[in-house]
């Protein structure tokens, strides 16, 4: 298998949660990861991305080509498009329909929406209001690796079970709010999977 | 000890556990992105602490380096991390340590930055290990980063010379899994041999500069010979591959790469290959992450027979990182695009944290400077530079680590007023006290800003050397008490500073001013801590 990934959002929205749970997934099915990510300056409430890459043979670069992506997982929808171009024909966005707007000229959403819309694989969710009905809203980057689970080539129990392990040391409680809001991103994406379809 | 695990690192973690593995004995560095994260992964990892190996961070990265080579000549394992742009503050120590030689295993680890996604400059720190006549190492996987400090060290204590190992953004913040292997102990206190080349006076300099360059054909051999350089015959069309370059070029090949390939991942330019390459092909690409330093080289400045093509040429763009869709065309391949760039996307720059301090020091310092014609702001290196964007436009030159003062004082001698200078309190104990110091020698009428938030925030909140001493260090170095004003940057405080920046303003001499607020992002963390 191999599976070429974008996740993106803004900096300070926690992509990164998203790689370490997929990234645990893959470990423990012994598979080869890369995982570029962004420190620094762009941190500071900048686009940020992280280029992640898992596969059952050897992985040589750090970074994905153009037109190659299998998915783009965005927390923010102006941020998933802005990878448009990495996008394989088959590949898939899966993406938050909030927009983060920390900027003056950020551009009307419906636009946003409507260049989402024809694109052909397009999973857009409001991760924000699943993670409220989850009762947890610090789970709404778990709610949108749900969405994405099914296209990401490994199993969604064993990436439940990556939630599991990786949030073990804050206690039951988190582990159980965390993969229930996965279960719910996932229903809510297999919804709009079909439609799709 | 055995000890082999599949982990999960950055590559500069890879580099960090490698170090740990190969018998350190202690750390010195100043965070610097992409390096950062080297130290920090030392500072955390417990095997470290049960080994008591030193890791706190340093003033600067001349001072880092320097207690490194001293670390060095009592024979144990140092190493020195920094960006790229801190090598040329450390570059002093960095040059002589490969004159005096060194002891235990002493290894300059630099991170550079092409495509600047966090820095001034894409300088290639490859030329200060030619200049310096050191070996470098360039890791092209996190695999190899872990491997090579190893071998790093060794041919450090093999030869008796620094080894300079160079990594690139990707390389730095990329994670993949890495294999460890034993763990070695680390050195017991041992004196250099040969005590006369540690002190660099003419008659030593000379002896050790002619051993210096004698010791450069063994060091290309032992390039040529190395496990990370490889040749590896094809057809008429060759690749030099160096660094991260080769994992760029194997990606254009999923099934098998049929060019013949010459990977360089050891230093100096080991030239038997390069010249096998040559007669071998009919052209050769260069590939290098960075400047083209080994494309310099192999053209040389006569070269006319078009056969080398790389960055000079124009097959690869002069700057800027490389990518796998870079080199795809340089290889000859065409793109694969299947969707057009979206129309709706606007840029969305990084900004000043909602709450932090320097905003508050921004709205003041704008509101003041607007009451003269001529005000000037000179900055420096830090989140504060991004108050050179909008909506603050408040400052008008961040050009290196310490510069805000010192361009102050040059601007307010060349008669400027008034002349203010903003500066970080980890920028200002990096390099802005000396420049302080020469202002108060010469009465320069300026305005120093220390915006004190308490850490080194833009690398992720590192300690700052001169926390709860910042008075007393501008004091000492003779500014009038009278005139080191302390406020709380905070927008209820707004007309109190507004004030005070114009009272020092008005004071013909060196004020300085210590806006003083802890980073949010510290902040947030702390509480979570406590």
């Amino acid at each position: 298998m191999k599976s070429d990934i974008i996740l993106s959002g803004v900096g300070g929205q926690g992509i990164l949660s998203i790689a370490t749970i997929i990234g645990e997934a893959a470990l423990n099915e012994g598979l080869f990861i890369k995982q570029a990510e962004v420190h620094g300056m762009s941190q500071r409430g900048g686009d940020v991305q992280s280029n992640l890459r898992i596969s059952s043979s050897a992985i040589y670069s750090d970074l994905i080509a153009k037109g190659r992506v299998d998915a783009i997982i965005s927390l923010e929808p102006m941020e998933a498009l802005r990878y448009k171009t990495y996008l394989s024909p088959t590949g898939w966005i899966v993406s938050n329909s909030t927009p983060f707007v920390n900027i003056p000229n950020y551009p009307e959403k419906e636009k946003l929406y409507a260049e989402l819309s024809a694109l052909p694989h397009v999973i857009l969710i409001d991760v924000d209001a699943i993670a409220k009905e989850v009762g947890s809203p610090r789970t709404t980057n778990m709610v949108l690796l749900g969405a994405a689970s099914p296209i990401l080539g490994i199993g969604t129990d064993k990436l439940e079970n990556a939630i599991g392990r990786v949030f073990a040391r804050k206690g039951e409680e988190t582990v159980q709010s965390n993969q229930k809001a996965f279960r719910m991103g996932l229903e809510a994406g297999q919804q709009q999977m079909k439609k799709a379809k | 000890m055995n000890n082999n695990k599949k982990i999960l690192l950055l590559g500069d973690q890879a580099i960090a556990l490698g170090a740990i593995h190969s018998g350190l004995s202690g750390v010195y560095a100043y965070p610097g992105t992409p390096s950062t994260e080297v130290t920090e992964y030392i500072q955390e990892s417990p095997l470290a602490k049960e080994k008591a190996i030193h890791c706190r961070w340093c003033t600067n990265e001349k001072t880092a380096m320097e207690a490194a080579l001293g670390m060095s000549y009592i024979g144990k394992r140092a190493l020195v991390c920094m960006k790229h742009v801190g090598l040329n503050v450390a570059a002093d120590a960095f040059i002589n340590s490969a004159m005096t030689g060194s002891n235990g295993g002493l290894v300059v680890l630099v991170a550079d930055d092409p495509s600047m996604h966090s820095s001034q400059n894409e300088q290639d720190s490859r030329f200060y290990g030619k200049f310096a006549f050191t070996p470098i190492f360039e890791p092209s996987s996190q695999q190899e980063s872990y491997d090579m400090i190893r071998s790093a060290f060794d041919l450090s204590e093999q030869f008796q010379l620094p080894v300079l190992m160079r990594l690139t953004t990707r390389m730095a913040h990329s994670r993949a899994v890495v294999q460890t292997a034993d763990i070695h102990h680390g050195n017991d206190i041992r004196f250099p041999e040969d005590l006369s080349r540690w002190v660099l006076l003419p008659v030593n300099a000379r002896r050790r500069y002619n051993e210096l360059l004698a010791i450069q054909t063994p060091l290309e051999n032992a390039a040529a010979e190395s496990k990370f350089n490889a040749y590896r015959a094809g057809d008429k069309k060759g690749v030099i591959a160096c660094g991260i370059g080769y994992n760029y070029l194997m990606e254009n090949f999923p099934d098998g790469c049929g060019r013949t390939v010459l990977k360089i991942s050891q230093y100096p330019i080991p030239k038997t290959l390069v010249k096998k390459l040559l007669a071998d092909c009919d052209e050769v690409l260069i590939l290098e992450d960075g400047q083209p330093f080994v494309e310099e080289q192999v053209r040389g400045l006569l070269d006319e027979s078009g056969k080398i093509k790389g960055r000079l040429s124009g097959e690869l763009p002069r700057v800027g990182e490389l990518t796998p869709d870079n080199v795809r065309t340089a290889l000859g391949f065409p793109s694969e695009l299947h969707h057009a760039p979206s129309e709706n996307v606007v840029p969305r720059p990084p900004a000043l944290c909602q709450g932090c301090g320097h905003r508050d020091v921004y709205d003041s310092l704008n509101e003041v400077a607007k009451e003269y014609d001529n005000a000037k702001v000179f900055s420096d290196i830090g989140c504060y530079t991004l108050g050179a964007l909008p909506p603050f436009r408040a400052i008008d030159s961040c050009v290196d680590m310490g510069a805000s003062i010192t361009m102050a004082k040059g601007a307010a001698d060349g008669g400027l007023f008034p002349s203010i200078a903003v500066i970080g309190d980890s920028t200002f104990t990096h390099s802005g006290i000396t420049g302080l110091l020469d202002a108060v020698n010469s009465q320069s009428n300026i305005t120093v800003i220390i915006s004190d938030n308490l850490t080194t925030a833009m690398t992720g909140g590192q300690d700052s050397a001169g926390t709860e001493r910042l008075e007393a260090i501008c004091e000492g170095v003779g500014v009038a008490p009278e005139h080191i004003r302390v406020v709380v940057p905070l927008p209820k405080n707004k007309e109190e500073i507004k004030t005070i920046l114009r009272e020092e303003i008005e004071y013909k001499g060196v004020s300085v001013i210590i806006p003083r607020r802890e980073c949010i992002q510290t902040l947030k963390r702390n509480k979570k801590i406590r």
